[in-house]
């Protein structure tokens, strides 16, 4: 098998990127998902282009303000949900337009649209440099191991919130750390996919392996290794037919999720309940 | 003198201005089955919302004698089991990871034991401290009787089958206290009859206070040790067969039972 894409350093430098992201995303993915928050990270991408622009703006390093501006308003918006009782979809309606005028405010404010900008909205993973890898990589480590220190308190807090709550979890805290955490996986899968599709990588791999999974572990570790894969194919794909790496990497995500869906019409995952209803008929 | 599980001392409840609970005061000792009967509306769910916190409410409840803080600690010790446990139905949970989330952190643990030898009550452990998690799971699937469903997702069984996993979910923190809400509203009789064998085991054999509402009479005069009639505000609170033998307190709570029947379908 030929590697020559490996003998690259900006090949490598994207796969490992893309890895690291991809598992991120499938992670915090699946409680979005199943919150029924599916469209929070794309809010959050649109407040991030907004902490992009700023970075333009004020000449500062735009990952930086995309985190901040990120986080504050993922935090900010979750108080208010609590407090004003604004319904899940308005609210990231809200979140979505704001964060978006404000960028694009921002921008005509500015130099006007730059190749940079552009990268950050369609992705750009062969073009990251060594200090964006090393930050991304570093983030999304952190969030993993978040992730897996709360999981237990998170898996109840997402199954149902008022028994997590008189089960003595700190709902509300959690629920802030979660939704900085999801902050957080979005700007660093930004370089990846794009602001334009990161929901597409958050949700996908999710609702394809909540299809087959049986169990949350094997959910989560289905999700990541379809979202890993995705990622790996997509950019080899991209590299040797010369496409873009995040059309290639959401089309083959779209693809996963269409087969599943096939095969589950097909019955082939409501086997291994006929076998349960037997054993327990038994 | 012993110190009762749960105190309950002039306790209301409203919702947006309307009277929901009306200075509410009752008791429940150590390992007693107390059957709240009250027609819909009467306030149960109310009441058992302000015992765990879910509600703002005025007056006083205590646990185990205990308040504030560590009611707090406490109250992550009591088993709660709703009408319905609204989850979403695509959670790829199975019964047993389900049966897992009820699992109490070890501190958690400590801290409620040493309260509650603190205040000298005997603390009827289902299972061994030194137990594995894994043990207890099974176990608490077992007085259950959902041993076999344990690797099926929780959104694949019927209504009935959901609650005794959640019987199971909070029967595996230990509790001191369970909290049961109409949890077989709406099921057919063979498995509210299976439903009510485990209430009588796991009160019985594993010794746990449980409070339970129910528009069941029949299971009631069955199974409950004493018995509270409430529509917002307290009618009876005593002994099962006082209750029962009390003709006009079963006619008030029929009528008002019947009256509110009526009134939902003039509505």
């Amino acid at each position: 098998m030929n590697l020559e894409i490996l003998s690259y350093g900006f090949m490598q430098r994207g796969l490992l990127t893309g890895i690291v992201v991809s598992i991120t995303c499938s992670m915090i993915g699946l409680f979005l998902v199943l919150k029924r928050y599916s469209l929070f990270g794309d809010a959050l991408s649109h407040v991030a282009f907004g902490g992009i622009a700023l970075g333009f703006f004020l000449n500062i390093y735009p990952i930086w303000t995309a985190f901040a501006v990120s986080v504050s308003t993922a935090l900010g918006i979750t108080k208010l949900r609590k407090s004003t009782k604004i319904s899940g979809d308005a609210a990231i309606a809200v979140l979505l337009s704001s964060g978006f005028a404000m960028g694009v405010l921002l921008i005509s404010a500015s130099h006007g649209f730059t190749i940079d900008l552009f990268s950050f909205l369609f992705g750009s993973i062969l073009l990251t440099n060594m200090q964006d890898t090393l930050l991304i990589v570093a983030v999304s480590c952190g969030v993993i191991v978040t992730l897996i220190t709360i999981r237990k308190p998170l898996i109840h807090f997402t199954f149902d919130e008022e028994q997590a709550k008189v089960h003595g979890i700190p709902v509300e805290k959690l629920n802030y750390l979660f939704v900085a955490l999801a902050a957080v996986t979005v700007i660093a899968t930004m370089r990846l996919v794009g602001i334009l599709l990161i929901s597409a990588l958050i949700v996908l791999p999710n609702i394809t392996s909540i299809m087959m999974g049986r169990g949350f572990k094997k959910t989560m570790l289905i999700s990541i290794s379809l979202s890993v894969s995705a990622v790996i194919a997509g950019i080899t794909i991209s590299y040797y037919f010369n496409l873009a790496p995040s059309g290639t990497i959401v089309m083959l995500m779209v693809a996963m999720f269409v087969v599943t869906l096939i095969a589950k019409h097909a019955g082939m995952f409501s086997k291994t309940i006929n076998e349960h209803n037997l054993s327990a008929t038994n | 003198m012993p110190v009762n599980a749960l105190d309950v001392e002039n306790v209301s409840v409203s919702h947006n201005g309307v009277l929901a609970v009306n200075k509410i005061s009752f008791n429940v000792q150590e390992g007693d089955l107390l059957g709240i009967v009250g027609p819909n509306g009467a306030g149960k769910t109310s009441l058992f919302r302000a015992i765990l916190g879910l509600q703002n409410y005025h007056g006083k409840i205590k646990l185990f004698g205990y308040e504030g803080n560590q009611y707090t600690t406490l109250l992550s010790m009591v088993g709660y089991v709703p009408q319905k446990v609204n989850f979403e139905p695509n959670f790829p949970a199975t019964v047993y990871d389900v049966v897992a989330m009820g699992i109490l952190s070890k501190k958690k643990l400590v801290k409620g034991a040493a309260l509650i030898q603190d205040c000298g009550c005997c603390w009827n452990r289902i299972f061994a401290t030194s137990s594995k998690d894994s043990e207890k799971i099974e176990e608490a699937l077992k007085i259950v009787g959902l041993e076999s469903f344990k690797d099926r997702r929780i959104s694949e069984l019927s209504g009935g089958e959901q609650q005794r996993a959640f019987i199971a979910k909070s029967l595996v923190k230990e509790p001191l206290l369970m909290i049961l809400d109409e949890p077989v509203t709406g099921v057919d009789m063979d498995v509210q009859n299976k439903f009510y064998s485990v209430l009588r085991k796991i009160n019985k054999e594993n010794k746990i206070t449980i409070v339970w509402s129910s528009h069941d009479l029949t299971a009631i005069s069955d199974l409950a040790t004493r018995v509270a009639c409430m529509n917002r505000e307290l009618f009876f609170h005593g002994e099962k067969e006082e209750f029962f033998a009390n003709k006009d307190m079963l006619k008030t709570y029929s009528e008002s039972a019947m009256q509110m029947h009526m009134h939902k379908h003039d509505l």
